[in-house]
């Protein structure tokens, strides 16, 4: 299957705007999670709904929520333009932004549920061999949430992927910045006899999915180092 | 006075009471099962916090409610064998061994390794461990760390009567060769009779 130089072009953004979101995501991802599994503050309920909002409520809405907040006049818009330099508004930087939001919610869940697994017996082990906080947090608890880590990434890598109704609200179909394989699917099949790049482009999809499927089973595997994680 | 030990503790409606001083040697703290035994050994560890009371031991004050002194579980240089073991899953025997690796060791790791006969298991996970491989390593890990005295948490409960002769051997020979303050906690009178130059009922 020959895929002509824009196509190409589609999905390197798409890998780009995905593994951006990623990676940006996760150090936030696991906050969250490690906050919501081991921590009790108040407007803890408030905080797990708001994680949750972009699971429940239509992407429209939230690429909506996102142009309020984050477009050329909105609050944090203005902040990250003014501190950082960068804007989002018809840029695959919005597209990114759009779809880590999109993606945190099961990167959470995914976490979240894997630090609650950590026996917090051997935590306290190391402890009384002598580790301190962090320590403990490196070498036991970090270790023991990896299985929890790849599946959150890989989760939201493919939650990424797809990204359609979020984006394209927040910062529309700009070929080569936004338009990423879903919306470039989307664009082919308004146009007439567009059939075949429309075949191209879902095949891909299809494909990239897949292959993080496979990597993140390979992956999960080789954290778990192929044992259960009984104790004795 | 190895282990001097007065504490209050409320877990839910249950309350831990005791007021204890022990002196050298190995010293068991015997009861029946939910008497508070485990408890106790956390809060000499550190992992527990009481509600009040003052817990010294070798002459060292741990905890004093009274005197704001908690000093961290990390600090308190505490040998603890639980009863689960609690080898750490990711890790391979080795890493185990030498997580709390301190120069003021009792016993030198080559030492260690014959003392306890794990020397060929150090490359294996410790889910591939037997039950008494896998305590005999928990009692070397504790070992190693540089403990100045030892917590061991029915050490025999989950082992089959020839691996219990096993690490009761190992016991005696800490005993006689460590000269260290062991607080030793079992629902077992015979391995009591058998172990402990003091006992404390619980």
């Amino acid at each position: 299957m020959i895929l002509s130089a824009d196509e190409w072009g589609i999905v390197a953004l798409s890998l780009r705007v995905s593994l951006v979101a990623v990676g940006l995501m996760l150090p936030v991802a696991f906050t969250f999670a490690w906050l919501l599994a081991r921590s009790r503050f108040p407007g803890k309920l408030l905080v797990d709904a708001l994680i949750h909002l972009p699971l429940v409520v239509p992407p429209v809405v939230t690429g909506w929520l996102l142009l309020l907040l984050f477009g050329a006049n909105g609050p944090l818009g203005r902040l990250f333009e003014q501190m950082l330099g960068v804007s989002f508004m018809f840029r695959w930087t919005g597209a990114a932004l759009a779809s880590a939001i999109m993606a945190m919610p099961l990167m959470v869940r995914a976490m979240r549920l894997s630090i609650e697994g950590i026996d917090h017996r051997l935590e306290q082990a190391a402890q009384t061999l002598g580790a301190g906080r962090w320590r403990v947090f490196l070498t036991i608890s970090l270790p023991l949430s990896l299985p929890g880590i790849v599946a959150g990434l890989v989760l939201g890598f493919a939650r990424s992927i797809g990204e359609f109704g979020a984006t394209i609200t927040f910062v529309s179909d700009v070929p080569g910045e936004t338009r990423t394989l879903p919306i470039a699917i989307y664009s082919a099949l308004q146009m007439p006899g567009a059939e075949s790049a429309v075949t191209r482009l879902a095949i891909i999809s299809i494909l990239l999915s897949l292959a993080a499927l496979v990597a993140s089973e390979a992956l999960a595997r080789r954290a778990s180092g192929g044992r259960t994680n009984h104790v004795l | 006075m190895s282990f001097d030990i007065a504490v209050d503790h409320r877990i839910g409606d249950r309350l831990i009471h005791l007021r204890a001083q022990a002196g050298a040697g190995l010293v068991a703290l015997f009861g029946p099962s939910g008497a508070g035994k485990t408890s106790i050994l956390n809060m000499v560890a550190g992992i527990l916090t009481p509600d009040s009371g003052r817990i010294a031991v070798a002459g060292e004050t741990l905890f004093d409610s009274g005197a704001g002194i908690d000093i961290p579980a990390a600090r308190r240089r505490a040998g603890y064998v639980f009863q689960d073991g609690r080898l750490f899953p990711q890790m391979r025997v080795r890493a185990n061994l030498l997580y709390g690796r301190h120069g003021d060791a009792p016993l030198p790791f080559d030492a260690v390794m014959d003392f306890l006969g794990i020397g060929h298991l150090l490359d294996r996970w410790p889910a591939t461990l037997s039950g008494g491989e896998a305590q005999r390593v928990a009692i070397g890990r504790a070992l190693l760390s540089g403990p100045r005295f030892l917590l061991l948490d029915e050490p025999l409960s989950s082992l089959d009567p020839a691996r219990r002769e096993e690490i009761l051997t190992v016991i005696e020979r800490m005993k006689r060769d460590l000269a260290m303050p062991m607080l030793y906690v079992s629902h077992d009178r015979a391995e009591v009779e058998r172990l402990a130059d003091q006992v404390i009922a619980l």
